[in-house]
C-alpha cells in the first residue's frame, strides 16, 4: 500500500470540474484507490465520493492506493492537486 | 460533535455568548452534578454535558456564596467538559455565568424540564454518535427492504439504481453511503448532505432523482438489511446455485446477509435485485425456498427407496 499526505494547491479546490478530471485519472489505473480528508475515506474512482468531501484549496488530504500501479497512481493524483491552477 | 451542532439542531439558546462553541461532545452520558456542588469531585464525570435542573439551582442558591464561588470555579475548570445545560428556562447565577466565561466554558438554556431535557439530549447525541463509516455503493429501498449493492467502480451500481427508481423503489443514496450503527445490530444508511437525492449516471452525469422522477422516487435515510455484491462473471469461479448457504458481510460489526451476483451484459441486474429483496422477506416470513426444495427432494428420494 502506498499513501502520501498533500495540500490541496488547485484554486478551486476538488469541485466539480477538477473532481470529474481526478476521478478519470484514478480510474486509469488499476490500483484500488482512495482518498482520505478528516478521517473519511472514499474511493477515489467514485465522483460522488470525491465531491461529498468537499476538499477545498489549502485542505491536507491523504491519497491511498493499493495494487500493482499503486505508485504511480499516487504519484500522479499527488501531482494533480498540487498544481497551483 | 461539537457544542454548536447540539444547540444549532435542539434551537438551544445560550447565555454566554463569547464561549467556544467548538468544544467536543465525546459522550452520550450526561451528568447532574449535585455531588460536585456539594463539593465531592472525586470520581467526577467532566466529559459528560452538565445538565442543572431546578434542584441543583436551588441548592446552589442557598448556599454560602464563597462556598458557591469555589464549587462553580471548579465545576467549570474542566477543559474537557462540552458544556452546562440548564433546563426549565431557568436563569444561571451570574456567578456561574462569570466562572463559565472567564474558561470559554459555553452555559446554554433549554425551557424543557430537566428529565425532558436529559432524555431528548442523549437520545439525539446517540444518534449523532454512532459508529459510522463510509461505503462505496448504492443504497435503494426495494419493497420495503434496505439494500446495499456494491462492487468495484463501473461495474453498474448507479444504473441498477436507476432501472429500480424506475421500476417505483427508492433510492437513499449513490455512490458514498454513510452507515450508521444505531443499536445492537441495526445499520441504517443516509447520503452525505451534499448528495443527497443525487445519481451519477456516466454519460448523463449527475442528475437529481428527487427534480427527475418526484418525491416517490426517494428517501433521506433507511436501515441497511442487506448487502448485493455486484462483480464480474468469471468463469473460474463457482457461484452459488442453490442458496442454502447464507453468506454474511460484516460492517461496523454487524453481520448483514449478503449475496454476490455477476454480471455479464444482458442479465437484468434490477430485476434480480428485486427478487432478491422479495426472497430476503420470504425467508424471514419463514419460507425458504432452497431449504424447501431440498427436503422436497429428500422426500422424493426416499420414497423412491421404499418402491
Amino acid at each position: 500500500m502506498v499513501e502520501q499526505k498533500v495540500v490541496v494547491r488547485l484554486r478551486s479546490g476538488l469541485l466539480a470540474r477538477p473532481a470529474a478530471l481526478f476521478v478519470q485519472e484514478a480510474n486509469r489505473y488499476t490500483a484500488e484507490t482512495f482518498v482520505e480528508k478528516d478521517g473519511k475515506s472514499v474511493n477515489a474512482k467514485s465522483i460522488m465520493g470525491i465531491m461529498s468531501l468537499a476538499i477545498g484549496p489549502g485542505q491536507e488530504i491523504t491519497i491511498r492506493a493499493e495494487g500493482s500501479d499503486a505508485e504511480q497512481a499516487v504519484k500522479k493524483l499527488v501531482e494533480m492537486v498540487s498544481k497551483e491552477e | 460533535m461539537t457544542v454548536r451542532e447540539l444547540v444549532d439542531e435542539l434551537g438551544l439558546n445560550i447565555f454566554n455568548a463569547g464561549a467556544d462553541l467548538t468544544r467536543r461532545i465525546t459522550t452520550v452520558d450526561i451528568n447532574r452534578p449535585g455531588l460536585a456542588l456539594a463539593g465531592y469531585f472525586r470520581h467526577h464525570p467532566a466529559e459528560r454535558i452538565q445538565l442543572l435542573g431546578r434542584t441543583e439551582l436551588s441548592f446552589l442558591a442557598v448556599m454560602d456564596p464563597r462556598e458557591q464561588a469555589r464549587r462553580l470555579f471548579a465545576l467549570c475548570s474542566y477543559e474537557q467538559t462540552p458544556c452546562i445545560v440548564v433546563s426549565r428556562g431557568q436563569q444561571p447565577p451570574d456567578v456561574l455565568l462569570e466562572e463559565a466565561t472567564a474558561r470559554g466554558l459555553p452555559v446554554i438554556g433549554t425551557a424543557m424540564v430537566t428529565t425532558r431535557a436529559a432524555s431528548v439530549i442523549s437520545t439525539f447525541l446517540e444518534a449523532r454518535l454512532a459508529p459510522e463509516t463510509l461505503i462505496h455503493g448504492v443504497l435503494v429501498d426495494v419493497y420495503g427492504i434496505g439494500i446495499l449493492i456494491t462492487g468495484s467502480s463501473g461495474i453498474g451500481k448507479s444504473e441498477t439504481g436507476l432501472e429500480l427508481i424506475k421500476r417505483g423503489h427508492r433510492l437513499v443514496a449513490d455512490d458514498a453511503v454513510i452507515i450508521r450503527q444505531v443499536g445492537e445490530d441495526t445499520l441504517v444508511g443516509s447520503a452525505p448532505p451534499l448528495l443527497r437525492y443525487l445519481l451519477e449516471i456516466r454519460g448523463l452525469g449527475v442528475l437529481n432523482a428527487m427534480t427527475l422522477f418526484g418525491a416517490g422516487a426517494v428517501r433521506t435515510h433507511k436501515k441497511v438489511s442487506m448487502v448485493i455484491h455486484l462483480e464480474a462473471w468469471r468463469d473460474d469461479v463457482a457461484y452459488d446455485r442453490l442458496g442454502i448457504d447464507e453468506h454474511t458481510q460484516r460492517i461496523l460489526g454487524v453481520d448483514l446477509p449478503a449475496v454476490t451476483i455477476p454480471v455479464r451484459p444482458g442479465r437484468n441486474l434490477a430485476v434480480i435485485v428485486e427478487v432478491a429483496a422479495m426472497n430476503y422477506r420470504l425467508k424471514r416470513m419463514g419460507y425458504h425456498a432452497a431449504l424447501e426444495f431440498t427436503e422436497q427432494l429428500r422426500r422424493a428420494i426416499d420414497e423412491h427407496d421404499d418402491l
